[in-house]
């Protein structure tokens, strides 16, 4: 066998196992990878969510009581956000696969904002709920029951998870700008933003079971 | 024994000039079988750091009250031992240092599927590690919990506790980077004609135990962080008086930790499947029993964690239920070893050394699978919970069985990974002890739990003083024993003689390449035709 054909086998051999070192890339294993990373995020937060499980059983009434102390609206707004930054994300993808970059870069660029947006609204949430002592620790919240006392460790906890999910995601998709801009994110070869998109939808999705679970719960 | 001539021409990956020389093109480098032996390296620092550990333990208990160290320092004794040991040697264990070498060639790929993802992991567990070594010499001392951090101690000792446990985090995120690795290498990256059934038994054990590490690791990892932001916060979460529950911390950590030992020991029956054809010379007896039996384990072992909680307080239809499940992993753990002896019958069988370690860890492993049973049984764990029986029997399952299966696996591919023979007259000597010590060491315990001694001790009763001076005189003949095989393991690896191709006659794709294997493993990626434990000259005696 002539050294040319024994390399031609070679290259054919190493495609079909969908991989060679440097050359070939595999976005179907990559995107198994995210969806497995996913899979653990999703995990982690259900820990989470066993917890407020556990506890909502076991202090129905003071849970009841605390919720109430929310603000509705704000949680709403940024629902709202949350959902349209998801969306904004979504034709990202969408306009990059049809060639049109500059716009992928500005619906990108509307999704890193509303992500800020998000933010800012829960930093003035959380400052209003700091402002009038409840926080852990403080004395107002000290002289609570139990049940409100676990109710805002748990908002507080949860929220501020996801909170570190949402600065997360507006670092992780400032570099895809970069990473467009740069042409190393191209129509022929979008899996990056694509699969950040899938964390960004993520983020999405947890806060889509907190908002209820602590706002609309009563 | 299928000898072939040593093919001079190739350049091994050792010898391959890379972008980085010296340590760079170590630590910088992306090739799955560097970052596997760097691995193995850093393990086996740790674990002589954890034995040093656990040999002073056995020491202070010698004598009744002070021997060597005080009360406080013998909580942080074992707390370290179990950290390290846990956290540093045997969960990472066989998947990241043979998982990694051996995978990727076993299936017949180049690399597995993310090998920059697989740096970060190994950098992640070595910053762990030392973020946990660290923490030892800040203000505070050493953390004195015990590896199971149990608030609410946790959160009130005024032990360094946060950096321990932000350690064990970093090292659970890096469990699951290389978790998510495996199962995307095995999905993407069979060799042509490599069906699920063809693979190895050995990728079959690495592939459920990654997606226990991808389904398990996130719970501790949200367990750990809630005990930080109890810690700093106070949030109340795991905290009594602020209305929170302990028990529900408990069942978190086991949430995690009951699987993580099938983690740990899931791999080493994969090896012990590897080895035993091998040495057997013939074909694997119940090829998809173990097969499934591996995903059976790995899926049973997800609804058995509150059995190490029958006394922290839970309702008896709990309690039996739990107890009921634990039986049920018995099942698929038995339909293993029946398959291995089963292999062994009418096989001839090649006594080498990776089998004389195989055959001890049956033997262990069966006496810490039959006292499994006692402590899953209800009214007999009553009797011995948290005593040295506990003790007995975890090291018997994970020191007797991962670790030992740990030291099968090095004597059975340290000829492939380093090209070197090791001298296998004193491998048996040094098996030899470690056998002897450690039952003197360890079935000694047994007696003393079942008699009432309870673990995590610094002092004892005069009626357990016998005991106790077998089981430290047995912790003397266990670490010579390891000693003498980390020495001439070391030994070989420097004078030892050029290691053939195959040794020993294993038929798995790793022995068909040259010893140590070139870059990318293979030149021309391999067809597979036949299943993997295909002996075709002694098939047709039986």
């Amino acid at each position: 066998m002539s050294e040319a054909i024994h390399s031609e086998i070679a290259e054919k051999a190493a495609s079909s196992a969908g991989h060679s070192h440097h050359v070939h890339r595999d976005d179907f294993g990559a995107k198994i990878g995210m969806w497995l990373f996913l899979f653990t995020e999703l995990l982690l937060f259900g820990g989470l969510f066993i917890i407020y499980m556990a506890y909502r059983q076991e202090y129905s009434d003071a849970f009841h009581l605390a919720a109430k102390e929310l603000n509705m609206t704000i949680g709403t707004i940024n629902t709202i956000i949350l959902l349209t930054s998801s969306l904004t994300m979504a034709l990202s993808i969408a306009a990059l696969q049809r060639y049109k970059i500059t716009l992928s870069l500005y619906m990108l660029a509307a999704t890193i904002l509303l992500a800020f947006a998000f933010m800012v609204n829960k930093y003035f949430e959380w400052g209003a709920k700091f402002s009038h002592g409840i926080y852990p620790g403080s004395e107002e919240l000290t002289s609570k029951s139990s049940g409100e006392i676990i109710f805002f460790g748990l908002y507080y906890t949860m929220t501020g998870l996801h909170g570190l999910h949402v600065l997360v995601g507006i670092v992780l998709l400032a570099f895809m700008f970069v990473f467009i801009k740069r042409k190393s994110i191209t129509p022929t070869n979008y899996i990056k933003l694509e699969n950040s998109g899938l964390y960004w939808h993520l983020v999405d999705l947890i806060w889509i079971f907190l908002f209820p679970l602590f706002y609309l719960i009563h | 024994m299928g000898n072939h001539v040593l093919d001079t021409t190739y350049i091994d990956f050792y010898k391959e000039k890379g972008k980085y020389s010296g340590l760079f093109s170590w630590i910088f480098s992306t090739d799955h079988k560097r970052i596997g032996i760097m691995y193995l390296f850093g393990m086996v620092i740790f674990f002589l750091v954890g034995m040093t550990l656990g040999f002073l333990m056995k020491l202070e208990m010698l004598t009744k009250g002070q021997t060597i160290v005080d009360a406080q320092t013998y909580n942080a004794f074992f707390t370290l031992h179990g950290i390290i040991m846990i956290f540093l040697f045997i969960i990472p264990g066989i998947p990241a240092a043979f998982g990694n070498f051996f995978l990727p060639i076993q299936i017949g790929a180049k690399d597995v599927a993310f090998p920059r993802l697989n740096l970060l992991s190994w950098w992640l567990y070595i910053f762990g590690g030392l973020l946990a070594i660290f923490s030892l010499f800040l203000a505070g001392g050493p953390i004195d919990t015990g590896w199971t951090f149990y608030v609410p101690y946790s959160i009130r000792t005024q032990t360094n506790v946060i950096i321990p446990l932000l350690a064990a985090f970093i090292l659970g995120f890096s469990s699951i980077l290389t978790g998510l690795n495996f199962v995307t290498t095995v999905h993407r990256l069979r060799a042509p004609g490599m069906t699920f059934f063809k693979m190895p038994l050995f990728v079959w054990a690495l592939y459920s135990t990654a997606w226990i590490q991808v389904v398990a690791t996130p719970v501790i990892g949200i367990t750990i962080v809630l005990v930080i932001v109890e810690r700093l916060f106070g949030v109340g979460l795991f905290d009594p008086a602020l209305g929170g529950d302990p028990v529900l911390f408990q069942h978190l950590f086991w949430i995690y930790s009951h699987p993580a030992v099938y983690i740990m020991i899931l791999p080493a029956m994969g090896v012990v499947s590897e080895i035993i054809p091998t040495f057997a010379r013939r074909t694997i007896f119940g090829y998809k029993a173990i097969a499934f039996s591996s995903l059976a384990i790995a899926f049973i072992g997800y609804f058995v964690w509150a059995h190490h909680m029958f006394t922290s307080g839970m309702s008896e239809t709990a309690r039996f239920v739990f107890s009921l499940l634990t039986f049920l992993v018995a099942i698929p753990s038995g339909v293993k070893v029946f398959n291995w002896v089963a292999t062994l019958y009418k096989g001839s069988i090649y006594p080498g050394v990776p089998l004389l370690y195989v055959m001890a860890f049956i033997f262990l492993f069966s006496i810490g699978g039959l006292t499994g049973l006692v402590l899953g049984s209800l009214a007999t764990n009553v009797h011995v919970h948290d005593t040295y029986f506990v003790v007995a029997h975890f090291h018997y399952v994970m020191f007797g069985g991962t670790a030992m299966i740990l030291f099968a696996a090095l004597h059975y591919w340290f000829p492939k990974m380093f090209g070197k023979m090791y001298n296998e007259k004193t491998a048996k000597v040094a098996l030899a002890l470690i056998f002897i010590g450690f039952n003197t060491m360890y079935f000694t315990m047994f007696i003393l739990g079942y008699q009432g001694m309870p673990r995590r001790y610094w002092d004892y009763l005069p009626e357990y003083t016998a005991l106790h001076h077998i089981s430290t005189f047995g912790s003397w003949i266990l670490v010579a024993g390891l000693l003498l095989m980390f020495y001439n393991l070391l030994m070989g690896l420097l004078k030892g003689e050029k290691a053939p191709m195959n040794p020993w006659g294993g038929t798995t794709l790793e022995w068909t390449v040259p010893s140590p294997p070139p870059l990318e493993n293979f030149d021309v990626i391999p067809t597979v035709t036949h299943e993997p434990y295909y002996h075709p000259n002694e098939e047709e005696k039986h």
